[in-house]
């Protein structure tokens, strides 16, 4: 007769199961490059192709003022030193270049005011982090429709590792890739030209990771409970698809949120990818602001907490047919 | 606490709503021996297996594995029992001994226990040398021979083998075969396997339950099953050109005689051994030679006819289908 210890929860038993399970999907992806080379390609094109077109700092630039040609300008007289009446109007070569670049001092300042940095590059590049980590923790849903469709599924539930452990497993594996990548995305942005801010250090660095491993954890969790009980993997793909632009557009990783419509601002202000966000921005590029910087990770430290325990929730109850 | 490794009582299982899949199968496996579910595909062998292995719950009915129910007690059955799936799950990525670690790792089983059951049972199943390749490299009958060793790295009282020679040629499948009965008489495990093969089944099976359309239609020995559609058939030919039928059919064990065209005689009868020495002397007797004479027995596959009332191979799918099913799934995965 088999004694009831056995029923009790064994913790070592939990994280050797855990780990067992982590590291095949995780020796798996480490012996097919080609799967990080396309999921790193697209971040990257964004970064390249539209983060180096969109120079919207050279609007400003003293190059672009001077070679305007600027028409007569009618200033109201009330505005001159001293006041007179009616309009005064001054031909356009008597702006002279000096106004010109003081007018490239004022659109540096509404770039930075606007983006917090003077170039958009650097706004968008270290943005990437998020789309990274968006398009492998949505992917992974898509694994364990694999491994029901080819009866690997099967075999673990019929061994006594806790169903948790299972959903855990794909959403650590999802953040350790995610991790991984981000760090080739941000190296990649410092060589494109983004300069990080002069209290940048290791420990921004691992905040990042903890960052990327919150939001990672949450948004696998999600996508896992969508697919616990799916057999097509068409259906996950064309749920990860449906989310993910619509993800990155209602947030701040490409535009700020001060300047969006305002009911564009009330769905970025809720969705985790504008924390997520701006806790990389803090970290690289902008003066710190330990405040906001709590506030992002409180954040999506809830949203991971809550959506991988509805997750493991939704296993115990969903993943036995 | 009863006797039977496995007891499943009145199991249904109904997919959707409306697919009825297991239909009210009960029966029950006693400790050591080989149990086989032999049906077609799509009889409702493998639901009947996930049930039983805890993967899916029942609609209704319960089943017990050593006196544990395997709804309320489902851990504690997980640790019982070892399963081999029908499918290839071992990890095409990983090496045959990476493979049965991880197995060992679903089980709790600490690292230093695994790794030596790991070595001796690649030993069992003959693939030490091949224990640091990756598993794509190896052939079906290694791939099914490194799933036998996964299920094995619990020391399961049961275990459970969904259609172990499935897509196998005869070679293999034979081998298959000498594996598993080893398993047995070295481990004395209980097995609860399913199959379509008809020799499969009677030549490893102890016992035998016949499953058609989600029910069970009759349980026994192959023995048992094969008397139990009666007769013997006896094929006679005698030297003499006269016609002989009758003097046959007198024979005490015999049901019905036919001549063939080519003149040999065909004898459907009861315990042919027995009524064989009786027919050559009562001819003898009356001055005819019997020339030749053949006894065969029943086969499973009349046995199936009579009790589904279809023969099993057409009802079921081709093994071209079953294969070529299995290099899509091979391909898709990478």
């Amino acid at each position: 007769m088999i004694s009831h210890e056995y029923e009790e929860l064994d913790v070592r038993r939990m994280f050797q199961g855990l780990w067992g399970l982590t590291s095949r999907e995780l020796k798996k992806w480490m012996k097919e490059p080609i799967i990080l080379f396309l999921a790193i390609v697209q971040p990257i094109m964004w970064m390249i192709l539209f983060g180096k077109s969109m120079n919207l700092g050279s609007i400003f630039s003293s190059t672009n003022l001077n070679s305007i040609n600027i028409p007569e300008i009618m200033v109201p007289g009330d505005l001159l030193n001293p006041p007179i009446s009616g309009v005064v109007n001054i031909p356009g070569y008597v702006i002279s270049s000096s106004l010109r670049n003081l007018l490239e001092v004022i659109g540096a300042k509404a770039m930075e005011s606007v983006f917090g940095v003077s170039d958009y590059f650097s706004y968008l590049a270290v943005g990437m982090v998020s789309m990274i980590t968006i398009f492998t923790s949505t992917f992974t849903g898509m694994s364990i429709v694999w491994d029901r469709r080819l009866g690997f599924l099967y075999k673990v539930l019929s061994t006594p590792v806790p169903r948790s452990a299972i959903i855990l497993s794909k959403v650590l594996n999802a953040a350790i890739r995610s991790i991984f990548q981000s760090t080739i995305i941000l190296g990649l942005a410092v060589l494109l030209g983004v300069k990080f801010s002069s209290t940048f250090s290791l420990l921004n660095l691992l905040s990042i990771y903890l960052a990327i491993f919150l939001f990672s954890t949450g948004l696998s969790s999600l996508f896992l409970a969508f697919a616990l009980r799916s057999t097509r993997h068409e259906t996950q793909m064309a749920i990860v698809n449906l989310f993910t632009m619509p993800l990155m557009f209602t947030s701040n990783a490409f535009f700020p949120v001060s300047m969006m419509p305002n009911w564009l601002q009330a769905i970025a202000i809720v969705n985790p990818v504008s924390y997520m966000t701006d806790i990389v921005r803090q970290l690289t590029i902008y003066q710190t602001d330990l405040t906001t910087l709590f506030t992002d990770l409180a954040y999506l430290g809830l949203f991971a907490i809550s959506l991988s325990t509805l997750g493991i929730i939704l296993a115990w109850k969903y993943l036995v047919k | 606490m009863s006797e039977d490794a496995i007891i499943a009582e009145n199991l249904t299982k109904i997919f959707n709503g409306n697919l009825v899949a297991v239909d009210h199968v009960s029966f029950s496996v006693r400790r050591g021996e080989i149990f086989g579910l032999l049906g077609p595909n799509g009889a409702g062998k493998t639901t009947t297996i996930n049930i039983l292995t805890t993967v899916l719950k029942p609609t209704e009915g319960r089943a017990f594995i050593m006196g544990y129910d395997v709804v309320k007690h489902a851990s504690t059955v997980r640790r019982l029992i070892g399963v081999v799936p029908q499918e290839y799950t071992a990890d095409e990525d990983l090496t045959g001994y990476e493979n049965i670690i991880l197995c060992g790792d679903l089980y709790g089983i600490p690292r230093d226990i695994s790794k030596k059951r790991a070595i001796e049972l690649l030993g069992l199943m003959e693939l030490t040398k091949f224990k640091d390749k990756k598993v794509e490299t190896y052939s079906g009958g290694m791939r099914r021979r490194l799933e036998l060793a996964c299920g094995l790295i619990n020391r399961p009282r049961i275990l459970f083998l969904d259609e172990p020679t499935l897509g196998l040629d005869v070679q293999t499948r034979s081998a298959i075969w000498s594996y598993i009965k080893k398993l047995k008489d070295e481990y004395s495990i209980t097995i609860l396997m399913t199959t379509h093969y008809m020799e499969e089944a009677d030549s490893l099976c102890n016992r035998i339950a016949i499953i058609d359309h989600g029910k069970i239609m009759v349980t026994g020995t192959p023995e048992e099953l094969k008397n139990s559609v009666g007769s013997d058939i006896m094929v006679i030919v005698i030297k003499e050109r006269e016609d002989v039928t009758d003097l046959i059919d007198r024979v005490d064990y015999v049901k019905e005689v036919r001549k063939k065209e080519d003149g040999t005689y065909i004898v459907r009868l009861e315990e042919g051994e027995v009524a064989a020495p009786i027919i050559i002397e009562h001819l003898r007797q009356r001055g005819y030679h019997v020339m030749k004479l053949s006894i065969s027995k029943p086969t499973l596959d009349e046995v199936f006819l009579t009790y589904t009332g279809r023969a099993m191979r057409d009802s079921e799918e081709s093994e071209e289908a079953v294969m070529s099913r299995r290099i899509m799934l091979r391909r898709a995965r990478r």
